[in-house]
């Protein structure tokens, strides 16, 4: 036996689960839409994929050597982050810019406000939306060899029909992830049943995100009751805009991610709401087809003030039955 | 209205089966010295009665109560006192112990048997338990006859006999529930002459239907209307005081009321044994049954131990370790006290003792929160502890009060479920600490 014992503060046992588990397990479920992406946009996809993963860990490894601290790539974080970027990109982005988009993300939105766990902004989403703005002309272009022309949230846009049950299959235009309904959800139903993410937040945010497009959308109550539409309900357009473009990826794996969303499960609810509404927004009467990447960035940014709002009562004050 | 179980927890590797079907075993003969600290209660330390060369008798009183908040302690062996002086304790601190030299001859003084329980006034009833040295076995040691005084025992509606045991490992309460129910019961409806308008609870863990089984069958023979079994969900902090007077009751209190205050009182289901002990049989608190258990111990085994006895004894009685041991912890893993050397006496509050060959906590690399909520999650007493431990961190003790850092139980819930393996009840703790020390200042 030994002279001397390790001694430590309670508890003496730790649960398994580890910050790595969680960020592999994330890449794990998003293998259902990466998959489908290689297979529906081929070779060039696939490459996109791997670049931007590559550099999104090599940035952090070597940001870590400048900086003189140990390298924290091993926690997948970072792959995380690559891959969800390259599943936001067009298929035929050059690979400059996807180069620039990773670099940006690790940097500038994640590395230089303190690392993992003290972004305030989804770095995936925040180069994509850099990307948006500074690219616009390559990043809103669609075409490729299996599908030309707008995608289906643009048709929508027009007023124009499209095929809902291409857009839930995923036999549409976009970009490389986001496209196939039913292998994000895989993935999401992977990631609930490990217990990584839960429902609250994509649940509210694509159930108010379905209220207001049923209310303001298209053949929607609004645009009924004054006069502009002739039914007040069209199924088809509201499946359409909820199959179409980020929402399933965004709700499921963008808005779920824990350090962008409030730690408070009323929070939680609130935000999931607030991302639906704006996502609507955005849609319905801003002048593009897409909105999620803009609302959720924009939902991160209100994250402090809706945990304020939600902090829990303690049990004996109020807060053992909720 | 009773709920049965409460928010948040968690389900750790219980690791009863190690010793759940080892009847308790009587370590009769401790071969070394016996030591008594004279601080094993919360309250004021004893006050030794006994000098240096004195010899003594088992059950003869070596050190009276120094105050209200306080208790007396007992002789476990006859010997001579060989020294009155600071040993080690299970915390590391050195406390003043009386050390006594075993004579092996296990003379003990005439216990004077008590008048029956059913003419037996309260103020009687409470200064035997008082003189009995009965203090809560479950760990923190409160004084059991301070417990069972509230200042209006009349409001008294529950008296809630804790027959959790949530913490893992440890079957030291099972294996008394089997082998002693009626001792259990009974002591519970002693207390419960002490509190006219209250009902008798006997709050077990659904993971121990035998016990229910046995409890329930002990209750009807003894036809003691007052007293029920309820069996609650398993989960750990079930046994934690606030979340069982939840789960039994549906009342809530916080961490600046009583139990009292919600018309409960709670003792641990040893404690309630010794009251039965000391009102019933006349016999102060001297023995208590001790786990000893783990990955490294040969066989373990529940062993009924003399207060007093040094824990490496009781290491080498139960067949020594097969496997070198990291980390050994006196008491549970979730809230037991970590230990680095052995030779420390067993005291009316050691439960458990537990070896492992593997320390999670030495292993864990720390990295930094990612803000999963996990900890959210399983808090019983429904606070952040993620932000409370950045509070901690950054001594911001306004913060921390104002985000209700004062109600956390140090259940290690946080510590456990942490994905980043961040020291969070660690951090809240010694925050606590520092608070309440301002507070006495003031």
């Amino acid at each position: 036996m030994k002279d001397m014992m390790q001694v430590s503060s309670n508890p003496h046992v730790r649960s398994r689960v580890t910050t790595s588990m969680i960020m592999y397990s994330v890449v794990i479920a998003l293998l259902p839409a990466t998959v489908f992406g290689i297979i529906q946009f081929g070779w060039y996809a696939a490459l996109i994929i791997a670049v931007t993963v590559g550099t999104a860990v090599l940035t952090e490894h070597l940001f870590c050597l400048i900086s003189k601290k140990p390298s924290t790539v091993k926690d997948g974080s970072a792959m995380v982050t690559g891959l969800l970027l390259a599943l936001n990109l067009p298929p035929h982005i050059p690979v400059w810019i996807a180069i620039f988009g990773a670099v940006f993300a690790i940097v500038v939105v994640k590395l230089l406000f303190g690392g993992l766990g003290q972004n305030f902004m989804n770095p995936a989403l925040g180069a994509r939306c850099f990307l948006v703005i500074s690219f616009a002309k390559y990043m809103t272009n669609f075409d490729c060899d299996a599908f030309t022309g707008p995608t289906p949230l643009a048709l929508l846009k027009d007023g124009e029909c499209v095929n809902v049950f291409n857009m839930v299959l995923g036999k549409t235009g976009g970009t490389i992830g986001e496209t196939s309904v039913i292998a994000i959800v895989l993935g999401a139903c992977f990631l609930i049943w490990l217990g990584v993410i839960d429902l609250r937040i994509p649940g509210m945010y694509i159930l108010s995100f379905a209220v207001f497009v049923v209310i303001f959308g298209q053949n929607g109550l609004v645009p009924y009751l004054t006069g502009s539409s002739s039914s007040f309900f069209n199924l088809t357009y509201l499946c359409a805009q909820l199959s179409g473009g980020g929402l399933m990826l965004g709700a499921f794996f963008m808005a779920t991610d824990y350090t962008t969303r409030p730690i408070t499960k009323k929070g939680q609810y609130l935000y999931g709401i607030l991302l639906g509404i704006l996502t609507g927004l955005f849609r319905i009467f801003g002048p593009g087809a897409e909105g999620v990447s803009y609302a959720i960035i924009l939902g991160n940014l209100v994250v402090p003030l809706i945990e304020k709002f939600t902090m829990p009562k303690a049990f004996g004050k109020g807060g053992e039955k909720a | 209205m009773a709920r049965f179980t409460f928010r948040g927890g968690i389900h750790p590797y219980e690791g009863k089966e190690l010793s759940k079907d080892k009847p308790i075993r009587l370590y009769e003969e401790p071969k070394g010295d016996l030591v008594y600290p004279l601080s094993q209660h919360i309250g004021a330390p004893a006050s030794a009665i006994v000098e240096k060369g004195d010899h003594v008798l088992i059950g003869q009183k070596i050190a009276e109560a120094g105050g209200f908040v306080s208790s007396p302690i007992y002789a476990t062996v006859s010997g001579t006192v060989k020294a009155i002086e600071p040993r080690r304790v299970i915390t590391g601190d050195n406390v003043m112990s009386i050390v006594i030299e075993n004579d092996g001859q296990y003379e003990s003084v005439e216990f004077s048997q008590p008048k029956a329980v059913e003419v037996l006034l309260k103020e009687e009833i409470i200064n035997l338990i008082k003189e009995g040295g009965v203090v809560g076995m479950g760990g923190a040691g409160f004084p059991t006859h301070v417990k069972l005084s509230p200042k209006e025992p009349d409001k008294i509606d529950y008296v809630i006999a804790n027959c959790s045991e949530c913490e893992p490992y440890l079957t030291s309460d099972y294996r008394k529930m089997i082998e002693e129910p009626e001792k259990l019961v009974e002591g519970l409806s002693i207390i419960l002459r002490l509190f006219d308008n209250a009902r008798g609870i006997l709050a077990v863990e659904d993971n121990k239907p035998d016990c229910i089984q046995i409890l329930k069958k002990t209750v009807k023979d003894l036809n003691l209307e007052r007293i029920s079994v309820v069996s609650l969900k398993t989960k750990y902090p079930q046994g934690a005081e606030r979340q069982l007077i939840f789960a039994t009751t549906g009342r809530a209190i916080n961490s600046s009321m009583l139990p009292a205050d919600a018309g409960c009182v709670v003792n641990n289901v040893d404690t309630v044994i010794s009251v039965y002990n000391a009102v019933k049989l006349g016999r102060p608190l001297m023995h208590r049954i001790v786990t000893v258990t783990g990955d490294c111990i040969k066989d373990p085994v529940n062993f009924k131990v003399r207060i007093g006895t040094s824990y490496a004894e009781l290491i080498d009685e139960a067949g020594g370790f097969v496997k070198e041991p990291e980390k050994i912890v006196s008491g549970g893993p979730m809230m037991g006290f970590a230990i680095f050397d052995t030779n420390v006496p067993c005291t009316k509050t050691s439960s458990a003792l537990l070896c492992l060959s593997h320390d999670d906590v030495s292993h864990a690399n720390e990295t930094a929160c990612i803000n999963c909520g996990r900890c959210v999650e399983v808090c019983p007493g429904r606070v952040v502890p993620s932000r409370l431990a950045d509070y901690a961190q950054h001594k911001d003790k306004e913060a921390f009060e104002k985000a209700n850092g004062m109600e956390c139980c140090e259940c290690g819930c946080c510590s456990y479920i942490c994905p980043a393996k961040r020291q969070l009840t660690q951090s809240i703790k010694s925050m606590r600490r520092m608070i309440l020390a301002d507070r006495k200042k003031k």
